[in-house]
């Protein structure tokens, strides 16, 4: 009988993590979608990029007050998680606090004192950031794009946390045997007092409970990452590490293009030529982005890392204009449509089915690409190296190399380089007069 | 003044079996807007001043492509990086600096996988050299103690994390340097860059130049410094439109240093 809650903790966790397994294979078949990039350069700067922006928070920081709680808070979910390994044992072999058996118990006093302090600030952190964006209203958690889900999520993510940490302090305060120790209670001692009225008995329920709900708990959140927006915590990592290590300025050539180019540059070039039978020339390529299967995979990864902070919005001229155009809302807008986008797949055998949508016109509109100012303002506000920019650029690519969509001005512009090679209607011939001027 | 310009093509510099120190691409603006050829003749005269060998490419420089490319033309952008390129090449040219943040990001970032590989330099970076070298010698004149601030051109600032050249040359001017509440890497763009430069913006409510230059005029400056001539008519239609024109000039820092030292 005594091992029936250790066989419930067992399923309870192969199913929690087994659940999440499967979403996470979903993940990556979805982000997978993506053309293929090469991000095999500069391993050295890449693996430095992770270490200084996603483990050191490097760009958090810029903003001091927010950066500051997040580094309250990420510490203390890394560090409190030490004590999660604690529980696994305990639920799989039915011991309590098996870190008493294993460490000395000035060590173990030491760790567990070390969570609670930490539990208490990720609590009042937490506290704080649910007051910002409840209460302060800060402007970028009220944008347009935050409607009634985006800001429901990101109060349930900071409710579970809350919740979490209570119960780690009343799973702590209300064990007799932890207490009686006395040695790392540094907070639950003074919660202890509020449950001295109980037996011990109840205490013991209590304590049970807290221990049940604390773990329950955590497997909940951790399968709701998918389900939120939650999954910079995972995907913040790679994300650093896949990031552009080029200068912000610097924008992809089309390979495909520069093929094309070459082969009008090229005069012993036969424009008439078929090309081998079988070759991927076959395929006409597609110029740009009108879809999520269009951008490539690291473009996809940037959207499923997307928090919603809204730091790159915050920066943004266009937005801050009053433009329609928020950074934001296309990584929110690409993550949207590659989930539809992969319930489509799951629906159709494994094959997707044409939807008659796509990312541009039913999620991005023309509007909201043209009225970028390719300043980088938002790449360079994004604490997880996120790239809005090449999204719009690629969308761009399609409404301009396929459907000849751009604003009548930019095709004068553009005609204008074409005949006279400025952007102006003035005479090539005419570049250097402004010497005898 | 304009016939004390020496501007060698290089056309001439071939003739005579020679090849200059730099090439100065002037750019589309630089030589067809007629504020930003004010920003061009001054450069000039400072080359000059410094006995630099340079020459331009004149007729047969063309549009880098950057607006084409930023506004999503991909072909025609490669079209002409791809004849700009035949042309440096021919040419032989190893070095080149321009007064166009956008000339030089898509030149120093964008043209070396097309086959050209140059050393780019902005101006500012290139003035900055000069007087590093003892070759320019700059003396505050009639801007000591003014109240300058410089607006980041995004294609110089962020871009190319670019930001001490031009500051070090105000400070050179003994000007008061005063910053903006945006600078630097959280520089506010003018709202010329990705093309929209040569469009109307989308609606909203307010122009994003607007934008910028108040927050230029809250520090109270005497002139707003550009290292961009397409920063520099966004900030003079800004001021304009807020009827400071009088109070605040919009120059570049090639013109501030020309105009210090009386060119």
């Amino acid at each position: 009988m005594a091992i029936i809650p250790n066989i419930i903790f067992a399923i309870l966790l192969a199913l929690g993590v087994g659940f999440f397994a499967k979403n996470v294979k979903k993940l990556l078949r979805n982000i997978k979608l993506g053309k293929d990039v090469d991000v095999s350069d500069n391993t050295s700067q890449r693996w430095k990029n992770m270490a200084m922006i996603a483990l050191g928070q490097s760009k958090l920081v810029r903003r001091p007050i927010s950066g500051f709680l997040h580094v309250v808070v990420y510490v203390g979910f890394i560090i409190i998680n030490i004590e999660v390994l604690e529980i696994i044992i305990d639920g799989l072999f039915g011991t309590h606090r098996i870190g008493l058996n294993v460490l000395p118990s000035a060590v173990y006093g030491f760790l567990i004192g070390t969570f609670e302090v930490l539990a208490v600030l990720v609590f009042i952190a937490v506290v704080v950031f649910w007051l910002r964006r409840n209460t302060l209203k800060i402007a970028r958690f009220w944008k347009s794009e935050m409607t009634v889900w985006p800001k429901n999520d990101g109060n349930y993510i900071l409710y579970f946390e809350m919740v979490l940490m209570a119960l780690f302090l009343i799973m702590n305060a209300t064990d007799v045997h932890f207490q009686e120790l006395n040695s790392g209670n540094i907070i639950s001692q003074y919660i202890a007092p509020a449950f001295s009225s109980l037996s011990v008995s109840t205490l013991h329920l209590i304590e049970r409970g807290a221990w049940w709900l604390h773990i329950a708990g955590i497997l909940v959140f951790l399968n709701y990452l998918y389900y939120s927006k939650h999954l910079h915590i995972l995907l913040a990592f790679p994300n650093t590490y896949y990031g552009s290590v080029k200068p912000q300025g610097e924008f992809n050539n089309l390979a495909a293009v520069t093929k094309e180019v070459k082969m009008m540059m090229d005069p012993n070039v036969d424009p008439f030529a078929a090309a081998p039978e079988g070759s991927e020339d076959d395929v006409p390529e597609k110029f740009g982005a009108s879809d999520v299967q269009d951008l490539n995979w690291v473009q996809l990864l940037n959207a499923y890392t997307c928090t919603e902070c809204g730091r790159c919005t915050s920066e943004c001229p266009a937005n801050q204009t009053g433009k329609k155009l928020s950074p934001r809302k296309i990584m929110m807008d690409t993550r949207d449509r590659l989930e539809e986008v992969g319930k489509n797949i799951d629906a159709n055998k494994g094959v997707f089915t044409d939807d008659g949508k796509q990312l541009l016109g039913d999620y991005i509109t023309n509007e909201e690409l043209w009225a970028c100012t390719s300043c980088n303002a938002c790449v360079e506000a994004c604490p997880v190296s996120i790239d809005p920019l090449s999204i719009i650029l690629d969308m761009r690519r399609y409404l301009v190399m396929e459907q000849s969509a751009a604003p009548v001005e930019l095709n004068n512009m553009m005609s204008n380089i074409e005949n006279n090679g400025a952007p102006w209607p003035y005479n090539q011939m005419d570049r250097l007069n402004w010497k005898d001027e | 003044m304009s016939e004390l310009l020496k501007v060698p093509t290089m056309a001439e510099y071939t003739a005579q079996g020679k090849q200059p120190e730099v090439l100065f691409w002037v750019g589309c603006s630089g030589s067809f807007d007629d504020r930003a050829k004010k920003i061009t003749k001054a450069f000039v005269k400072l080359l000059n001043k410094a006995k630099v060998e340079f020459a331009v490419l004149g007729t047969e420089e063309s549009c880098t492509g950057d607006p084409a490319k930023r506004a999503g033309n991909e072909f025609l952008f490669q079209m002409q990086a791809v004849t700009n390129i035949e042309v440096l090449n021919a040419y032989q040219v190893k070095k080149i600096v321009t007064a166009c943040p956008h000339c030089f990001n898509t030149i120093k970032n964008e043209y070396p996988e097309l086959g050209g590989n140059y050393e780019v330099m902005h101006h500012t970076q290139f003035l900055k050299t000069l007087l590093d070298e003892g070759r320019l010698t700059i003396e505050g004149g009639k801007y000591k103690g003014k109240r300058i601030t410089f607006h980041d051109p995004c294609y110089l600032g962020r871009a190319n994390n670019v930001y001490e050249a031009p500051r070090d040359l105000i400070r050179k001017l003994e000007a008061e340097l005063v910053e903006m509440k945006n600078c630097k890497r959280n520089g506010l763009c003018c709202g010329a860059g990705g093309a929209q430069m040569f469009k109307d913006a989308e609606k909203g409510d307010k122009e994003v130049n607007i934008e910028r230059t108040e927050q230029a005029l809250d520090v109270k400056p005497q002139i707003v410094a550009a290292g961009c001539p397409f920063c520099n008519t966004m900030m003079t239609d800004g001021v304009k439109a807020k009827e400071k024109e009088s109070d605040v000039q919009v120059m570049d820092i090639a013109e501030l240093i020309a105009n210090a030292q009386d060119l």
